[in-house]
């Protein structure tokens, strides 16, 4: 079967002031139909500027540097902006952390849905309306009709997410990057997007890539997890192993460091340190200052991949389960 | 039993918005004459906490569990009912407004980027109130700052440099210190580690449950994340759309929550481990807090409803030791058990 997506080394560099930063350091990746492949990492690890590569959105000073980026066999890199933006939308389509910063705050939900339908393909304003309201409906939107109707600002935040994940399902692409979708919203409305999320890979074949911080949620949403630390995907696998065993000390450190499972009271495990800073990356793996089992070697020497069904970026792997 | 430090008896607090000259002109033309709209924003809440107890307040966006903290800090005077501390109102209200912020109550902001003043060195950030309220002398103050700095974990010699030098963490442990600084009895902490990454809120929650034991902490900490406040709090109080509708100790609420949207929101959630499954997310929308919906402010939502819920709001009542719950389910019955 062809993938939905498939990423092959991909490299995003971004020429700043502070010197060349690598964003995104030759990761691989790849989504079947259907599947839903969570995106983690924490603030800086590169996993939006992957979001950003994919859908050719990067601009000066920054440059997908290297890399290949297929969305149902078609190269997305070299091609034409014309070509690009005729994929766009159609083929691969994004949904932002905000909805308010991908609706138009002063056209009609259904006005800017049926310009988006009518972008791609030819088709009267009616149709286009009637194209839109079924896509409302489908991210189970009541009375879409209404909706098709109001003004961005008439709708709450969960309703208004709907609306951009509706939107970005109006050409049935083949893949959807969703970069921190339910972030901004409460636990109630989140539990309810994701239901539909689930339930639209499930039912349209869609291929989704969840970008988020949260473990909580791809550990329940995603087939497949990709953990990111620096630039670099450091870990990836399906997703129920990944959090059940993971081999990375860094996502070992990271599901320690969420309170649910440690009893009330004591101290989590921490990973000391921050962050680092992309443009200042310590020699060897990027890990090593904050790594409980680094060596001289994690010192010297980047780790490379290792494959056998799980790729972990790391010399000293934790055992498999 | 000793008298509770905090005591917040019966408080409500209500923003109202005279409509704009237009609205008013168009509703003399209409006829039908534009109001005031009303935010009930917080809605008769009774709540205790013991010297030395943390309170967990939890709620999604809406609930009121921000102006409740900002009432108890003394910001917003309550448009109802009293908070005091230690038998002593928090703000000093003459003719119901604030006049005085007390130092004893400080607070601690979700976004350690804009409650810092990012043109003040952060040692003089840490020292500011001490200096105005005369708590420390004059002379005493570098120690005292290299002190707190110490103990929320940061290098005394950080106390020169500005805001923009630190990470986030590094910032929220600097707003720790400047509420330490003032040796407050009760810390407001309002989403306090919301906007951290994982590995640095794992960080500062370390830090508060250090410091919690090393100084007896008293804190009313509001979060809209279970899993957060189920680590650090003793005693847990939910609420929704202004209104509280759950106590109880924190592990008998993780256990069994008593309140059918405690029980909705715990099922919402999703958590590390319980693997891929299906979401039984609660249906429908929170209302909004201009429009509450009569009766119990949960019935539109809730699997149980029953005519009683659509009339009547619910009282908070006793539900075992320790425990209370506003809900009809509870005390007397929904009604729907005499129609069927």
């Amino acid at each position: 079967m062809t993938a939905a997506l498939d990423v092959r080394g991909l490299t995003t560099r971004f020429d700043t002031r502070a010197g060349l930063v690598t964003a995104v350091n030759d990761i691989s990746f790849s989504v079947e139909p259907g599947r839903i492949l969570g995106l983690v990492g924490e603030s800086g690890s590169g996993k939006s500027v992957t979001g950003f590569s994919i859908l050719g959105l990067i601009d000066a000073p920054g440059e997908v540097a290297a890399g290949e980026i297929r969305v149902a066999g078609t190269e997305l890199r070299g091609l034409a902006p014309a070509a690009m933006r005729r994929m766009r939308g159609s083929k691969v389509a994004m949904v932002f952390q905000d909805p308010m910063m991908t609706l138009n705050p002063v056209l009609r939900v259904g006005d800017q849905m049926a310009m988006a339908v009518r972008v791609h393909e030819r088709m009267s304003k009616r149709a286009a309306w009637a194209r839109a309201r079924d896509a409302l409906a489908t991210v189970g939107i009541p009375a879409p009709e209404e909706r098709l109707m109001a003004y961005p600002h008439q709708l709450s935040g969960g309703m208004r997410q709907r609306v951009a994940i509706a939107t970005a399902l109006l050409h049935r692409p083949g893949v959807i990057i969703a970069d921190e979708p339910t972030t901004a919203l409460d636990v109630s409305i989140q539990g309810q997007i994701l239901a539909e999320i689930r339930r639209l890979a499930d039912e349209t074949g869609t291929a989704i890539v969840w970008i988020t911080h949260d473990l909580a949620v791809v550990s329940s949403l995603a087939d497949e997890i990709c953990v990111m630390y620096a630039g670099r995907i450091v870990e990836r696998g399906p997703a129920e192993a990944v959090i059940a065993a993971p081999r990375h000390p860094y996502t070992r450190g990271l599901l320690d460091s969420v309170p649910s499972g440690h009893a009330p009271g004591q101290p989590l495990p921490q990973i000391p340190g921050s962050t680092p800073q992309l443009a200042n990356l310590p020699a060897g793996c990027p890990f090593r200052p904050r790594c409980p089992r680094a060596t001289d070697l994690c010192r010297t020497t980047p780790p490379a991949r290792g494959s056998d069904g799980r790729e972990v970026l790391c010399h000293h792997p934790l055992e498999a389960a | 039993m000793t008298e509770p430090l905090l005591k917040i008896e019966a408080v409500s607090k209500r923003f109202s918005r005279r409509p704009a000259l237009a609205e008013r002109l168009a509703g003399r033309i209409t006829g039908r004459p534009a109001r005031d709209e009303t935010v009930h924003a917080v809605t008769d809440v009774t709540l205790e906490v013991a010297r030395g107890e943390v309170l967990g307040v939890v709620g999604e966006s809406g609930c009121g569990k921000s102006t409740l903290g900002r009432m108890v800090a003394g910001i917003h005077a309550p448009s109802e009912g009293r908070v005091t501390l230690a038998g002593q109102p928090v703000a000093r209200d003459r003719g119901g407004h604030v006049t005085k912020l007390t130092p004893n109550v400080q607070m601690i902001h979700q976004d350690p980027f804009a409650s810092l003043n990012p043109r003040m060195k952060v040692g003089e950030t840490i020292a500011e109130g001490p200096r105005q309220h005369g708590l420390t002398p004059p002379a005493e103050i570098p120690a005292m700052v290299r002190a707190l700095m110490a103990q929320v974990g940061l290098e005394g010699a950080y106390a020169n440099r500005l805001p923009h030098q630190f990470s986030g963490g590094q910032r929220q442990r600097i707003a720790i210190a400047r509420a330490l600084a003032m040796r407050p009895d009760l810390l407001v902490l309002d989403e306090a580690v919301a906007s951290l990454d994982v590995s640095i809120q794992a960080q500062v929650l370390n830090l508060f449950l250090q410091l919690r034991r090393d100084l007896g902490l008293t804190a009313l900490f509001i979060s809209h994340d279970l899993s957060v406040v189920r680590h650090v709090c003793d005693r847990v109080a939910i609420m929704y759309l202004g209104r509280l509708v759950e106590l109880a100790p924190a592990e008998e609420l993780y256990a069994a929550p008593k309140h059918p949207y405690t029980a909705a929101l715990f099922a919402s959630v999703p958590e590390i481990g319980r693997g891929r499954r299906a979401f039984h997310p609660i249906e429908g929308e929170i209302p909004s807090p201009l429009d509450p919906p009569p009766g119990c402010p949960f019935h539109p939502r809730c699997p149980m409803a029953g005519p009683r819920c659509r009339t009547e709001v619910p009282a908070l009542g006793p539900a075992g030791p320790g425990r209370a719950v506003a809900c009809h389910l509870e005390h007397g019955g929904t009604g729907a058990e005499v129609a069927a």
